[in-house]
């Protein structure tokens, strides 16, 4: 078998993490990324700098932050121990907090997007039609929106499978707990071991590659659809 | 119960500044060039607009004073936009029941099948909105506002995203909204010829204030008005068919200062019918012509005289109670001594009927 237990737990590990991280993106995300395409404050680009800054910080920038407001001494760490919980870091409610916060501009902005492209337009026809706000929101925006919270979603889900430094910072190598795949892999380059290292990668590589390709098509079908 | 509409919306270089009464029934056209803020006063009346101080009332019900804004999903109202913006994710009944589902309970003035048949629409029910014309798309987009039971309608410019060819297809459906409801509409249109085939009364905005408000026949034929000028000038004059006349293919058409003699007319006697006269089509004697052609002959008064460039004058009559409009030379003028109060006859060359 060409695969380890220690591989396949890390497998299950990585796509369990990256589903919470979807949902939790795509819950939290959807509310954020309404309020940049609708707000017209002076001060909106501040949030959207901040939501895109993971998409330029070296993860392990960011993965060092985390590791020390999640430790035991950190702020979210102090809180998390007098609440008679233990730290955050080096757990997988842990990695998974990392995974969203370093995700969060691959969920964000393509709902962002596609919530602009929706305009004020069909939300005021609506209104007009006795809808209320949020009325409006789940029966036309979100319809509406639809190819963009497909793109959100696999995004989302495809880049927090690749993730490496952010893991790596803060859930440390744990088998069973916080070892992902593509820090497996890394394992496994270094102990020399080609073949298992191959296995996994090309896994990924061929999962992500369908998850595209899936959106892509899906998308151009949306378009046809909708002139 | 009339409407009242103040509004005050400052938006740096444009600022609306009106005050209205607008009839509670028939149609109220809102009438403009591009710019003089006709939709954004639309948009204030359906809530539409924010951060303006103003009155509303519609009836008996406030929409907006010093304390309160009623939110426009609040509003008992229709609102058609100048593009069909339907929902594209919906088919057709989708869009038609969106609306119809989130009416208020007791507002059942006008059903579902009412509305689809008033816009001739049956056949496009489980059709997707991308895959019907614009016109269709608009009719569907009439139907939707209809189907909310409003207490008022309004209109954006609904014919003016579509070409010649989709408007002829839509007007008569348009004109037969107001025989076949009880509520009022606000059209908004810059188009002289929509107003002459729709409107009842007429609010002329210019810049954002309004430079005239009333009867559509008063207003288009005020001598003071932009609109009783130029090769356009015309009267518009509501008749109703009196009789048939199948020997010779005519209708006789009654209104207030008399009767006009047409050429035969489809709808049935009792029917209301527009009729359009042209300024340049009425010409004046001072004795009532005998051997001519001519069959539309009325005894009329000089109410207001005004030039209109070098050689002509605008010549505003009074048929009875009902104005008309002519055009004549400034020269014939001085040859009649033509003034107000003088008593002449308007001899009518052509008229045209709309619906």
């Amino acid at each position: 078998m060409i695969y380890g237990n220690q591989d396949l737990a890390a497998l299950l590990i990585t796509l369990k993490l990256a589903t919470m991280t979807t949902g939790i993106l795509l819950l939290t995300g959807t509310p954020l990324a309404w309020w940049l395409a609708r707000s017209r404050r002076r001060f909106k680009f501040i949030a959207e700098a901040v939501v895109a800054l993971p998409l330029v910080l070296p993860p392990t920038v960011l993965g060092f932050y985390l590791l020390i407001a999640l430790g035991p001494h950190g702020p979210i760490g102090a809180i998390m121990t007098a609440m008679g919980g233990r730290p955050l870091a080096f757990t997988f409610s842990g990695l998974v907090i990392g995974s969203a916060i370093y995700s969060l501009p691959f969920v964000v902005q393509p709902l962002q997007d596609a919530f602009t492209a929706v305009g004020e337009r069909p939300l005021e026809v609506a209104a007009t039609l006795r809808a209320s706000p949020i009325d409006r929101f789940f029966t036309v925006a979100v319809p509406l929106a639809r190819p963009g919270f497909l793109t959100a979603a696999v995004l989302g889900f495809a880049h927090t499978l690749g993730e490496f430094g952010v893991v790596l910072m803060i859930g440390g190598n744990i088998p069973g707990s916080t070892r992902v795949i593509s820090i497996a892999i890394y394992d496994h380059v270094e102990s020399l071991e080609y073949g298992q290292a191959h296995a996994l990668s090309a896994i990924l590589l061929l999962f992500s590659f369908l998850l595209l390709m899936t959106v892509y098509g899906l998308n151009h079908r949306f378009k046809r659809v909708r002139p | 119960m009339s409407i009242k509409a103040r509004f005050h919306i400052d938006r740096g270089a444009f600022s609306l500044d009106v005050d209205l009464t607008i009839p509670n029934r028939g149609v109220t056209a809102i009438f403009g060039p591009s710019g003089c803020g006709k939709t954004t006063l639309l948009r204030a009346i359906a809530g539409l607009e924010t951060n303006h101080r103003g009155y509303l009332r519609i009836g008996d019900e406030v929409w907006q004073d010093e304390h309160r804004f009623l939110a426009p999903h609040k509003r008992h109202l229709g609102y058609v936009f100048q593009e069909p913006s339907l929902f594209d994710h919906l088919s057709v009944r989708g869009n038609l029941e969106y609306g119809l589902k989130r009416r208020p309970e007791g507002a059942e003035k006008i059903s579902l099948d009412r509305a689809v048949t008033l816009l001739g629409i049956g056949d496009l029910l489980d059709r997707r909105p991308c895959r019907l014309s614009g016109g269709e798309q608009q009719r569907v987009a009439i139907a939707r506002a209809l189907a909310v039971s409003p207490a008022i309608l309004l209109l954006d410019e609904p014919l003016a995203a579509l070409d010649m060819k989709r408007r002829q297809e839509i007007m008569p459906y348009l004109e037969s909204l107001p025989r076949e409801l009880d509520i009022p509409l606000l059209y908004v249109s810059h188009s002289r010829d929509e107003v002459a085939r729709l409107a009842d009364h007429l609010i002329l905005l210019a810049d954002g204030r309004v430079q005239a408000a009333g009867p559509l026949g008063d207003l288009f034929s005020r001598p003071d008005l932009d609109l009783a000028h130029g090769p356009e000038a015309e009267t518009v004059i509501k008749t109703t068919i009196a009789a048939h006349d199948d020997e010779f293919a005519l209708s006789l058409l009654d209104f207030p200062g008399g009767r006009f003699t047409v050429a035969r007319h489809h709808r049935p006697v009792g029917a209301s019918v527009r009729l359009r006269i042209k300024a340049r089509a009425v010409s004046l004697t001072l004795e009532r012509q005998t051997g001519t052609s001519i069959l539309n002959i009325f005894p009329a008064t000089v109410d207001r005289m005004r030039p209109e460039g070098e050689t002509r004058n605008i010549v505003r009559l009074m048929i009875g109670p009902v104005p008309i409009l002519a055009k004549i030379t400034r020269k014939s003028a001085v040859d009649l001594e033509i003034s107000p109060g003088k008593k002449v006859y308007a001899q009518i060359k052509s008229v045209a009927l709309l619906s």
